[in-house]
Order: structure tokens, then C-alpha cells, then sequence
């Protein structure tokens, strides 16, 4: 177990490295360095002085070689937990993004979480009961939950909460509330809002995985120790979770390594159109004023993060399932 | 050719005792009818790319025409018979005129019908000049107004006055363009790198694996944000289009990559294929003449399915104002009019009539694909 935690982790270094060096060419994308547009932004109010230019031209190391520029940023990200200065902010990226990663994250997970809820119910349902009324119910909402965009989904689920449920769309607590202590009041406001998010999220991913559960149980179903099984006289309830659900389930369980994310795309994405204090609207808006630190250190740590999440997984699955073989 | 050459005799004959006689293609095919769903998606899908070459021609109205006296103008229905004023009833393809009311207290515009005039429709009509497939100018239009002076909009119009129905159709050469240039590109990724690294294996193969898997583990959307975002907007239109392909492109190839490399594994030690090579084939002529018809039925089902994900993507990119840019007319610019929640009460239909029309193809896509795919493979039942 031990060798294969070392072993994951040594895969990660190079997928780390190329998140860095693929958010670095982000960052250096758009015309301009980082000084030329803070000079222009300083110069308007009163103008920035040569010593305080230099000092900076240095710590970016502007002006150098690309590769020196890249070293003098990794360098102050991983030693000083430094990621430079949102300029339109004037603020210290550190500042500004922590709260709104947790957020990301946290409606990530909750959304996981929401998708394995459903899906594997679903399409254990669906499995069983294949070619019924319920079954081509599932089907069809699996199939549009794929084909409609989330952020189309999360427009029409405002729509439909303001039109004909009043509700105060947008955000993840009433307007009100924003800025208040977290009392119980808030808290219950906070669960009336997030599961929208949560649910525009999941569809897309619940669908895919209801599909993967019913293909996966349908494999199994029908081979030859389930039938030993039943002509043992067991209950079918207790025959299906125990055998074929358990063998399905495992196909299942590896799909994190890909859903994670997506479902921190589609959460970004979504909290653009529900204006939701997470890494979306920030990214978003960084991008298009050129705020590239924030931007770039945005994009390094939401990949990070994600890839760390994904080890996780990994580990835990490994850990709960004893037929992967640490190899 | 093997299609024309053995379907004929199965169509006399029974299908069932004679099944030896049909190609691979022709047993795809024929399995692929049977497939009700998918066989309608395959009309559908037709339809849509047919939109997407005769736009003009199907676009009643001229999309950057704006009209100040039409903003925000619902959708107009269309009637098939009219009343005369002494209450008989003719059949005339006709849509109520309307006018323009502004409710001085709340500023708000509303459209009441006006009894007097009706806006008789026709088919093969007259409206603005264009030229079929950028070639033969014209100015026939399929549906919509006899006089070429009115305008009528059946699903709407946004807030310059531009008729949605026309841009829906003229955005579908656009948004399912991408899906194909995409498509295209990633094929040619996918294949190459999918390919090389499960014909040759060892190193090859584990570098094309770790990117891949990299490329995999990151969340796409902020990747794609970033590069998009960099697009400088005063760059040509055309540009843009073709930068923001690439980009969605880099989704696609992964997973095609991934299934390429599975079938070259599984195939490199089968006999007919150490047979090639013994008889003294060049690797790219075992892979060409041998490997790549063997599984281009497979193929071509993935890259069906991967059409519908490279629509949405682009659709999204933007959506969110960093993808293709105005005056570029596509699905997802159709939806940037849509944004928020105040214009969406006002003009739902800005965003039900884009957004159905996405659904609509990328659910037959969808569907198609999957259809395919059964179709492709020889073991199913």
C-alpha cells in the first residue's frame, strides 16, 4: 500500500508540472507584461515611481528569458505560498481566491455525492426492471440530462423558481443575509439556495452514470451464480445488492477519476450564470479585464486541486476494494 | 462497392438464410434501420447539416436586419385560414400583423394584433439577396412573407429587432461546422497518437498514456477560459472561429486516442496481422491496409459521439463571452442575448428557441452514435 501511495504520488509531479507550465503560458499570453499594465493603471493616479518598478521588475523577473520568469513564479508560489498581485484588485491574490476554491469545492463534492445518490438507485431500477415504464423514463431524462448544457439548465431553473415560485434566484444566500454571521437562519437559507447549483451540476453526470450502473448490472445479472443464488431460495432484495450490484458498483467507483472534472467545469460554468460567490464569476471576470495573476492562479490551483481530489479517490478505492493490485 | 454488388439478392432472398452474402457494411447497415431512434436521428441529423449548408435560403429574414419598431416581438403564429369581414373563411397561409404599444408609466412595449391587416405567407417567396452555397445568386427564400416589405417573426425577435428564427438557422453553419472541424481534428490527433503508442508500446506509448491522463485530469472548462480569453477581439472573425475549434478539439482526440490504442493492443498479435508483417508490409501499410478497416466502423461511431460534446463546448465558450465574438452568428452567441434573468422574463423565447434547437441536435447526435455504435459491433444483440 505504502509503494503504491509513493508510486501515485511520483505520477503526480510530472501532471503538477505540466499544470504550471501550461497556466504560465496562460498567464504570459496576452500581450503586455505585467508591469506595463499596472504602470498604465498606476499612472492615472499619480504615476509609480522608478525605484518601486524596479523593485518589482526584479521580483517577476520581467524583462528576463521566458524560463527565468517561470522559475522567479514557481519559485515564490511553492516557497512563499505567493501568488502575485490581482491588479485590478490592487490585492494580494491570496486574498481573493481562497474563500471562493472552498466554495468550488465544496459544491463539487456535495454534487458527488448527489450524483451517486441518484444514480446508482436509478439505475439499479432501471436494470431490473429493464424495458419498463420506469426504465425508458430513466433513459429518456438520462439522455436529455446529457444533451442539455448546464449553464442552459441553470437558466431555465431560475426562470422557473422566479416565475412561478418567487424564489430569489442567484447567489447562495438571500441578499440580505449576505455579510451576516452564520446563524441557523442563515444556514437553512444556505441549504434553500445551494441545492439548485447542485442538482444543474449533477443532471449531466448522474445521466452518464445512470447509463454506466444500468449497462454494468445488466452484464451481470443474468450469469450463472445469480441464478445459483436464487435457486438457493435468497431473497431477490438480498440477492441483488449482495452479488451483481457489488460487481457493478467497482467500474463505477473508478469513474471519479474523471468526474471530479468535469463537475468542477460544470460548477464553474453554472456559478457564472447563478452568480455564486465561487470560482467562476471571479475567473471569469479576471479573464476578461486581462487580471492575469488572478486569473492564472486560479486556473494552477483549481487543476491542483482537482488532481489531488482525484488522488484521493484513488487511494480510497484502492484501500476499499481488495481486488486492485498495487502494482 | 461490395453494398450494391451483394444487397440485391438478399432484398429477394430471406435475410435470415442468407446472411453470409452482406458485407460488414451492409450487415451495419441493416442492423443499423432496425435501430428505430437512431434511424430518425440520422433524418434529423441530415436536416440540421442541410440547414447548415441552404441557411440563407431557409432564413426568411436578413440576420443583422434590425428593426426598431420590432424589439422583443414575441413569436408570431402562424394561420391557415382568413376571416372577411362578412365571415366567410379562405384558405390563405397568413400572420397577424402587429402593432407596437409602450406603456408610458412603466415604459414597458407590448404587441397587440391589428384587425386590419393580415401578412400573407407564402413558400418560394422573394426577400433579400444571397447566393446559394456562396455560388449562385438569388433572392428566393423557402418560407415567409408574399411582400417582400413585411417582416414576420415566428420565434421572436431580440432586442435590436432581429429576427431569431433567421439567425437559429443561419448559426447552424457555425456551431455544427465546429463540431466537424473539431471532429476532423481530433481524428487526426487521436488516431496518430493512439496509433503510435499502441503499435509501438514501451516509452512511446507510456508519454502519449501520461498525456493523456494529464490532459484527463484537469477540469477543461478553466483551461479552455484561459486559452480562449487570450483571442484578442480586434482579431478577424475567421480567426477566432478557427482558434476556437482547435481549442474545443483538445477534448475530442483523448478518448478517441485512448480507443484507437486499445484496438491496436488487442489487434497487434492477432494472426492475419503477423501474417501482414511476415509477408514483408511496411508497419504504415499493416496499419493502413489491415488495422484501420478493421476498426473504422468503431471510429466512426466515437467520432459521432464526440460531435455533440465539441457543439456544447463551443456553445458555452460562448456563451460565456469568450468564444466566437459577434457579428459571428452561432447557437452560443444566440444565448449570450439570453444572460440574464431580468431578459430571459422579458423574452423567454431568447432562450427557449436556441436552446431547444441545441438539444434537439446534440440529442440526435447523440443518438446516431449510439445507433452506430451498436450497429459496429459485431457482438451485440
Amino acid at each position: 500500500m505504502l509503494g503504491f501511495l509513493y508510486r501515485r504520488l511520483l505520477y503526480m509531479v510530472p501532471t503538477v508540472f505540466m499544470i504550471s507550465v501550461v497556466t504560465f503560458v496562460i498567464i504570459q499570453l496576452p500581450p503586455g507584461d505585467y508591469l506595463d499594465t499596472l504602470a498604465a493603471e498606476l499612472n492615472d493616479a499619480g504615476g509609480l515611481d522608478e525605484g518601486t518598478m524596479e523593485t518589482l521588475r526584479e521580483q517577476y523577473g520581467l524583462g528576463q528569458p521566458m524560463y527565468v520568469q517561470y522559475l522567479k513564479w514557481i519559485t515564490r508560489i511553492l516557497f512563499y505560498g505567493d501568488f502575485g498581485i490581482s491588479f485590478e484588485k490592487n490585492l494580494p491574490v491570496n486574498d481573493l481566491i481562497w474563500d471562493r476554491l472552498g466554495w468550488t469545492f465544496a459544491i463539487s463534492l456535495l454534487t458527488l455525492s448527489f450524483i451517486w445518490l441518484t444514480a446508482v438507485p436509478i439505475g439499479i431500477y432501471s436494470a431490473v426492471r429493464k424495458y419498463s415504464f420506469g426504465d425508458y423514463v430513466a433513459t429518456f431524462v438520462g439522455f436529455v440530462g446529457l444533451a442539455v448544457p448546464n449553464f442552459l439548465l441553470a437558466l431555465v431553473m431560475m426562470y422557473v423558481a422566479f416565475k412561478y415560485f418567487g424564489q430569489s434566484v442567484g447567489g447562495l444566500v438571500s441578499p440580505h443575509l449576505i455579510g451576516q454571521p452564520w446563524t441557523a437562519e442563515k444556514y437553512l437559507d444556505l441549504l434553500a439556495h445551494i441545492w439548485m447549483p447542485i442538482v444543474v451540476v449533477g443532471t449531466s453526470g448522474a445521466a452518464a452514470l445512470i447509463r454506466i450502473m444500468r449497462a454494468n448490472l445488466l452484464d451481470e445479472l443474468y450469469r450463472p451464480y445469480v441464478v445459483t443464488a436464487r435457486a438457493k431460495g435468497m431473497s431477490e432484495f438480498q440477492l441483488l445488492l449482495r452479488y451483481p450490484v457489488r460487481v457493478a458498483l467497482n467500474p463505477f467507483i473508478s469513474t471519479i477519476g474523471w468526474i471530479l472534472p468535469t463537475l468542477v467545469s460544470g460548477e464553474i460554468i453554472v456559478a457564472v450564470v447563478m452568480n455564486l460567490p465561487t470560482t467562476g464569476p471571479l475567473l471569469l471576470r479576471a479573464l476578461l479585464v486581462q487580471d492575469m495573476y488572478l486569473a492564472g492562479s486560479l486556473i494552477f490551483l483549481v487543476s491542483i486541486l482537482t488532481v489531488f481530489g482525484t488522488l484521493i479517490s484513488d487511494l480510497l478505492l484502492a484501500w476499499i476494494d481488495p481486488r486492485i493490485r498495487y502494482q | 462497392m461490395t453494398v450494391e454488388t451483394t444487397m440485391e439478392p438478399v432484398e429477394e432472398a430471406n435475410r435470415e438464410e442468407t446472411p453470409e452474402l452482406l458485407g460488414p457494411w451492409a450487415l451495419m447497415w441493416s442492423k443499423f434501420r432496425r435501430h428505430r431512434v437512431a434511424y430518425v436521428s440520422l433524418w434529423i441529423t441530415g436536416f440540421i447539416y442541410f440547414m447548415a449548408a441552404f441557411g440563407d435560403f431557409l432564413a426568411p429574414v436578413q440576420i443583422d436586419e434590425t428593426n426598431r419598431r420590432g424589439i422583443f416581438v414575441p413569436p408570431q403564429g402562424i394561420h391557415l385560414f382568413k376571416e372577411d369581414v362578412d365571415g366567410t373563411r379562405t384558405f390563405q397561409l397568413h400572420a397577424k400583423a402587429l402593432k407596437m404599444q409602450v406603456d408610458k408609466a412603466t415604459m414597458r412595449r407590448s404587441y397587440v394584433e391589428r384587425p386590419d391587416k393580415v401578412i400573407p405567407l407564402g413558400f418560394f417567396v422573394r426577400g433579400y439577396d444571397y447566393r446559394i452555397l456562396g455560388l449562385i445568386p438569388t433572392n428566393i427564400h423557402f418560407f415567409g412573407p408574399t411582400d417582400p416589405k413585411d417582416t414576420v417573426y415566428f420565434l421572436g425577435s431580440d432586442r435590436l429587432g432581429r429576427d431569431i428564427l433567421s439567425r437559429i438557422i443561419v448559426g447552424t453553419r457555425v456551431s455544427m461546422s465546429i463540431g466537424l472541424v473539431g471532429v476532423a481534428v481530433s481524428l487526426v490527433i487521436g488516431v496518430a497518437l493512439g496509433g503510435l503508442s499502441g503499435y509501438y508500446g514501451g516509452w512511446v506509448d507510456t508519454l502519449i498514456q501520461r498525456l493523456i491522463e494529464f490532459l484527463r485530469s484537469i477540469p477543461t472548462i478553466p483551461l479552455w477560459m484561459g486559452l480562449a480569453a487570450a483571442i484578442p477581439l480586434s482579431w478577424p472573425p475567421l480567426h477566432t472561429y478557427f482558434i476556437v475549434t482547435i481549442i474545443v478539439s483538445m477534448i475530442g482526440w483523448t478518448s478517441l486516442a485512448r480507443e484507437v490504442r486499445g484496438k491496436f493492443l488487442s489487434m497487434r498479435n492477432e494472426d492475419f496481422i503477423v501474417a501482414a508483417r511476415l509477408d514483408g508490409l511496411s508497419d504504415w501499410e499493416v496499419i493502413r491496409k489491415h488495422m484501420v478497416p478493421s476498426f473504422s466502423s468503431h471510429i466512426i461511431a466515437s467520432l459521432t459521439l464526440a460531435v455533440p460534446l465539441m457543439i456544447l463546448a463551443e456553445t458555452s465558450l460562448s456563451f460565456l463571452g469568450i468564444g466566437l465574438q459577434p457579428p459571428i452568428v452561432s447557437w452560443g452567441t444566440l444565448l449570450k442575448e439570453a444572460q440574464n434573468i431580468r431578459t430571459i422574463i422579458e423574452a423567454p423565447w431568447l432562450l427557449i428557441a436556441p436552446g431547444t434547437t441545441i438539444i434537439i441536435a446534440v440529442l440526435a447526435l447523440n443518438f446516431l452514435g449510439d445507433g452506430l455504435r451498436d450497429a459496429a459491433d459485431p457482438h451485440a444483440h
